[in-house]
């Protein structure tokens, strides 16, 4: 009796997350399938496969611009927010100082904030300083919203990180320089890449704050935003969207992967988020 | 006689560390000689880490100095002194392989690549490695790991090598195997060790000297030898082995020694090498006497140079050793009292009346 009713109890459960998936996954699949669809309308039924909203994406140039500027900052900020996480998460696990609490629960605060509040909240500073916005003002946000993550994935790393491993160094007559680069950062550079992509991919398709802190250059996600009222280039964004998805896929998919090695190499059971996040 | 020679080759002088109001360790004045096993032996919080990382560089004392090789160390920072650590944790640098991390210190030499691997191999070798350069530092036992962690510092031909509780990590068999063989490894290379433990055994077995380390002070720095016969104070001889306290009251002081009335034993006359140096009449209360210098005496009167009654209240059987916990008559806390188990001598049960045997010369007074 018991049994059966755990049985069915799975049953249902499975079903439950079945349909959960669908309704989080489905969506994204359209993109592709549409992207690769030969009709300017984005409907059901599909007519045939195409390539040819790739070509379009290849010969628009304003979108080559978009492309250059997200570059530009996404690669900024994941180098920002990684120096600044790699700071921030060595000191936590490494130093006790007065207020450290208030002081990790400030930087780690930009995680729970709605983007809109961020986003506003620099603007109008920014507006009154008189600084005219650019891409800059658009990595000074990334780089706020990004050096969380990139704490929550070192911290894991510097937590873990074995200080007699520092000592030895030392005893065994290396400078504290050499120390870093031949034990402390061999160690934690797993971690390192791996906040380097996740803070790339976050600021890649990051849109809100790109939206209010851009000047006249737009990165990629704004672009996107403003093709979306000509219904003819849906088709191509379309494609410019499956292009992002995989790109997305597969810097996640690394930086987890290096951040599991670097979990590894320490003999730290690699949890899924290292505890933080 | 283990150490070569006399020298000294580290001065402590007045060495104090404070962290705030705590006093980590109060004026240790202490000289270690070159060549000699020395071990810094106390329970937990006693100082004597840190004792051993002030030595080390990794930290500087609050005041007081200290030099090693004659050559005065304050300011001088770790990776500039003549020492080398083996830690607790061993620190094997586990993205290096064996080989990369025995030669991790020469590479800060100017050595060429195989004059640091043939350094690296003769290390190995001292240490039982031979061949185990390649393997990775996760490929390796615990035990394998401090032979690694003893050649890293062994390469690099420190005038002292000091080693912070490095066995406590293994299992007892392994740690009574490699006490022998570091104490063995020790007197063949002559270089002066300094070991940190808080196993009274452990020190007893390895060390030529041992300093007793109490609240931050030595309470006492001698042989194994003479810290096991004759501690000086109550509490080095309650960490040092067994020991039974008797109440006592002092009698009379003349050239044979101290004359005490112990109440359960009698009157005795304690020899001088067993009365502290600085006695103070006033203060005798206790006298101490080890399990093993009390006999339980056989029903066919055994010779004894002294006895007393008593009746057996516990007993504790170790295979080749039974402890009993007798009461003697004349009152005082029941004494522990070891006997080896000899052919012929059967274990006696708890409530046995027995005779206890003892002689004056086993009996210690504390300052």
């Amino acid at each position: 009796m018991r049994g059966s009713g755990r049985r069915g109890a799975a049953k249902w459960l499975s079903v439950y997350a079945v349909t959960y998936m669908v309704f989080l996954y489905a969506p994204v699949i359209l993109l592709p399938l549409f992207a690769f669809n030969d009709a300017t309308v984005v409907a059901f039924p599909l007519s045939h496969f195409t390539t040819k909203w790739f070509v379009v994406l290849w010969q628009t140039e304003a979108l080559h611009g978009a492309v250059r500027n997200s570059l530009m900052v996404a690669l900024s900020t994941a180098v920002f927010s990684t120096v600044l996480g790699a700071s921030a998460a060595r000191a936590a696990a490494r130093y006790r100082f007065p207020g450290k609490a208030p002081v990790m629960g400030f930087i780690m605060l930009p995680l729970v904030l709605p983007e809109i509040i961020v986003a506003v909240a620099l603007l109008v500073p920014i507006m009154q300083m008189g600084l005219s916005l650019s891409l800059w003002t658009v990595i000074a946000g990334h780089v706020l919203i990004c050096t969380p993550f990139s704490i929550a994935i070192l911290s894991s790393a510097f937590q873990g990180f074995d200080t007699s491993l520092e000592e030895a160094s030392l005893d065994l007559g290396e400078t504290r320089l050499g120390t870093f680069r031949r034990v402390i950062l061999p160690l934690v550079m797993p971690g390192i890449v791996s906040s380097l992509l996740i803070c790339f991919t976050i600021s890649l398709d990051e849109f809100i704050i790109a939206f209010f802190l851009t000047g006249t250059d737009v990165t990629l996600p704004v672009y996107i935003w403003s093709q979306l009222r000509f219904p003819t280039k849906l088709p191509s964004i379309m494609a410019l969207g499956t292009i992002l998805l995989a790109l997305s896929v597969v810097l996640l998919v690394l930086a987890e992967w290096f951040r599991r090695r670097a979990a590894r190499r320490q003999g730290i059971e690699a949890s899924v988020t290292g505890g933080l996040v | 006689m283990a150490p070569g020679t006399n020298k000294g080759i580290i001065q402590l002088s007045d060495v104090t560390r404070t962290f705030g109001a705590f006093y980590a360790l109060r004026k240790i004045n202490a000289e270690i000689r070159e060549g000699e096993f020395f071990s810094l032996l106390g329970p937990s919080g006693c100082g004597k880490t840190t004792l051993l990382r002030l030595i080390a560089g990794f930290d500087e004392p609050t005041s007081g100095a200290i030099s090693i090789g004659g050559r005065p160390m304050a300011g001088i920072a770790a990776n500039k002194r003549p020492t080398n650590m083996v830690f607790q944790s061993y620190a094997i640098f586990p993205h290096l392989n064996v080989a990369e991390n025995v030669g991790y210190g020469l590479t800060t030499r100017k050595l060429s690549k195989a004059e640091i691997a043939a350094e690296v191999e003769k290390a190995l070798a001292m240490v039982d490695l031979q061949g185990f350069g390649g393997r990775a530092a996760h490929e390796l036992s615990g035990g394998q790991r401090q032979r690694v962690a003893l050649a890293r510092a062994l390469v690099m031909r420190p005038k002292v090598v000091l080693l912070d509780e490095p066995l406590s990590a293994l299992d007892k068999k392994l740690r009574d195997q490699m006490q022998v063989e570091l104490r063995a490894l020790q007197q063949s290379i002559g270089i002066t060790f300094i070991l940190v433990t808080h196993d009274q055994e452990e020190a007893l077995i390895m060390s030529d000297r041992i300093a007793v380390m109490f609240e931050g002070e030595i309470a006492q720095m001698a042989s194994p030898e003479q810290l096991y016969r004759r501690p000086r104070t109550k509490r080095v001889a309650s960490f040092i082995g067994v020991m039974n306290f008797l109440p006592a009251t002092f009698v009379a002081q003349g050239d044979d020694g101290v004359t005490v009335d112990i109440t359960a034993l009698g009157r005795v006359t304690i020899r001088p090498g067993m009365v502290p140096e600085v006695l103070n009449p006033a203060t005798i209360d206790t006298i101490g006497i080890r399990p093993e210098m009390l006999t339980i005496l056989s029903n066919d009167a055994e010779p004894a140079e002294r006895s007393a009654r008593g009746s057996v209240t516990g007993t504790s059987y170790y295979g080749d050793m039974t402890y009993y916990t007798v009461q003697l008559a004349g009152g005082g806390d029941p004494v522990t009292i070891s006997m080896r188990n000899t052919a012929g001598r059967s274990v006696l049960p708890s409530g046995s009346p027995v005779t206890v045997g003892w002689g004056a010369e086993s009996v210690v007074l504390f300052e």
